[in-house]
């Protein structure tokens, strides 16, 4: 991948979150024979394989069947399992929503929604198989938590925490490539929003791929003498009101950033926020609309989710508002 | 018929178990396992006749309900409760219970006159089917009743959930069995076959689905609907054991419920009579969820009356 694809200023080694996951899956089965891995003939796609040969009992493979699958595992976890369901997000969240609301959220079972290949992860296979919808349906249902980890390490903070929790979690596991930006050990908790770097003059909200954008995003500003302050708000939802409402109070500004649709996910939920508790000008980067074809890197430049993109976008945010006032 | 208070605040108050109930329950098991055949079907009868003149009155107080299919799932539930399923209704999560799911979660009032008599709650709370604040929700909830083991409501879900817990109970190797009663309306639900499809797949012979075969659904027939016939030989194509018998046969359920395992999960489709009991209620797609007046329910506990 080369820098421009990567988004960044620098060089950076990137890792496929789903690797970090199927090693750290194998690793808490080993540990604990609650576990089990509930799949739709995603097997390869969930990278399952070695998962399935070390536990063959405990790999449930439904074939290619959401609504079966979500409500097997709802069956799984009453018969005393703790059910990993591992699918790609566009069919699990869309295909089984009735499922996911009902069988596991309403009905409050212990499973972990795993949305494998999130956003524009396939790309090239266009608007059906990409899933910039989910983080909008999972922060709509109940008190679902929703997790984007942007990273290999916050991906199995965030699977250690959902198994320990004893309640429903939805969480993406990103297949597009990214650097590492959690440091090695920090353990995941719902409702806390990292923050990556201090600043004052706006704040960078990200999730998932962009969050190591945002971060290069705010080197270019820096360069400008803009100092902007980055969150990694990989709890979108409860999302850690306190510190983002901090952030709106001393930056007086903000740009959110996501690999999904532009209404209902990080940027609705924070426009929730802090247009009810402390409004500040907003920012809202994501997808508008159904995406074309093209490789998830032209995507993510095809809609300005690059560090230049949201750097400007953050310039012309501050221009704007302060031209106003 | 009951006394006690309706207030919002009654209403909310948490279901517990009622001990004497359950000790009532748990000696009428006794007691049937002991019997013979003929004693066990009149057994089974006055159990079922209660349980409709349940049915009626909790209807009939709340001013909403399905008595049509709360009717005609009468006697599978009696037959399932009174004498087949391993329970402890005071600890309802006992690991290792059977699993009943009610897949027609629209016919909760049948199910809370079921659980209630087997003490899991006092029946005197059936007052509160539907009430403002009350954990009896018009659909099953399990975090609020116990003896309910997924919220049901939305059709088609009940059967997968059924087919996960059968799994559970395969990998782990236990011995308890589940069993999930499906309307015949709702196996127009795609969602029914992508399960049974996968239970044969994994020979899930401790799963038994039970379809209450009363031929109505909401708006009309199912034949009129959406037709379901050859009924058996589709359980069959997927995999399935499949038996027909006649739903308010006490005797018939009982050994469908009772036999011996094979390798195959079980389908037992159970013909049946929407509202059955109350003649001016068979059969009559109107009684889907009407509601009876007072000189109807006057008439109805009547022909109820031994």
């Amino acid at each position: 991948m080369s820098r421009e694809e990567a988004g960044t200023s620098a060089t950076l080694d990137t890792f496929d979150c789903r690797v970090a996951f199927a090693d750290e899956l194998a690793r808490m089965a080993a540990d604990d024979p609650r576990i089990v891995a509930v799949c739709n003939d995603s097997v390869g796609s969930s990278n399952l394989v070695a998962f399935r040969k070390a536990f063959p009992e405990r790999l449930i493979n439904v074939g290619i069947a959401e609504q079966n699958m979500v409500g097997v595992a709802a069956g799984l976890a009453n018969g005393g399992f703790l059910p990993f369901v591992c699918a790609a997000s566009p069919f699990l969240t869309g295909r089984a929503l009735e499922q996911i609301k009902a069988d596991i959220v309403y009905s409050n079972f212990p499973v972990v929604l795993c949305g494998m290949s999130p956003g524009l992860a396939y790309g090239e296979l266009g608007p059906t198989h990409h899933s910039i919808e989910d983080l909008a349906w999972m922060r709509a249902t109940g008190s679902l938590p929703v997790i984007v980890p942007a990273d290999p390490e916050q991906t199995r903070a965030a699977m250690r925490w959902a198994a320990a929790s004893g309640r429903p979690a939805f969480m993406r596991v990103g297949r597009f490539k990214v650097p590492a930006v959690t440091p090695a050990g920090q353990t995941f908790e719902l409702g806390r929003a990292d923050t990556l770097r201090e600043g004052n003059d706006i704040t960078l909200i990200a999730i998932g791929s962009l969050v190591s954008r945002a971060l290069a995003a705010a080197a270019l500003l820096a360069a400008r003498g803009i100092e902007a302050r980055v969150l990694n708000a990989a709890s979108v939802k409860p999302l850690d009101d306190e510190t983002i409402l901090r952030a709106a109070r001393e930056t007086g500004a903000i740009v959110t950033a996501e690999e999904a649709v532009v209404r209902g996910g990080l940027g609705g939920a924070v426009a929730e926020l802090v247009s009810q508790q402390h409004p500040v000008p907003l920012a809202i980067m994501g997808v508008p609309d159904f995406a074309p074809t093209g490789n998830t890197a032209f995507l993510l430049a095809h809609f300005g989710l690059t560090a230049e993109g949201i750097a400007g976008r953050a310039e012309a945010l501050l221009a704007r508002f302060r031209k106003a006032a | 018929m009951f006394m006690q208070s309706n207030s919002p605040e009654d209403a909310a108050s948490v279901l517990t178990p009622d001990i004497e109930g359950a000790a009532g329950w748990r000696r009428r098991r006794r007691e049937l396992a002991l019997a013979d055949g003929a004693t066990q079907v009149a057994r089974l009868a006055t159990a079922s006749r209660e349980m409709r003149r349940q049915i009626l009155y909790t209807i009939e107080n709340a001013g909403l309900g399905h008595v049509g299919g709360d009717l005609s799932v009468t006697d599978i539930l009696t037959t399932l409760f009174e004498a087949v399923l391993q329970l402890d209704p005071e600890q309802p999560r006992w690991p290792e219970r059977d699993r009943f799911i009610l897949s027609k979660g629209h016919c909760a009032a049948a199910l809370y006159a079921a659980l209630s008599a087997c003490g899991f709650f006092a029946p005197a709370r059936l007052r509160h089917f539907a009430a403002a604040l009350s954990p009896l929700n018009g659909h099953p909830n399990r975090e609020k009743i116990p003896g309910v083991e997924t919220n049901t409501g939305p059709l088609g879900h009940g059967l997968p959930v059924a087919v996960g817990c059968a799994t559970a109970a395969q990998i782990a190797g236990a011995s308890w069995r589940t069993f999930v009663v499906l309307g015949d309306g709702e196996l127009q639900e795609g969602s029914n076959w992508e399960a049974a499809m996968y239970a044969a797949h994994r020979g899930l012979h401790s799963l038994t689905a039970v379809v209450d075969r009363n031929r109505l659904q909401q708006g009309a027939s199912t034949a009129d609907t959406n037709e379901l016939e050859p009924l058996a030989d589709k359980w069959r194509a997927f995999g399935w054991d499949a038996l027909t018998l006649d739903g308010h046969d006490h005797a018939a359920l009982l050994r469908a419920f009772t036999a011996a395992p094979t390798r195959r999960p079980r389908a037992v489709i159970a013909n049946t009579v929407k509202g059955k009991g109350i003649s001016f209620m068979e059969n009559g797609v109107e009684w889907h969820h009407k509601v009876p007046n007072a000189a109807q329910y006057e008439a109805a506990l009547k022909e109820l009356t031994p």
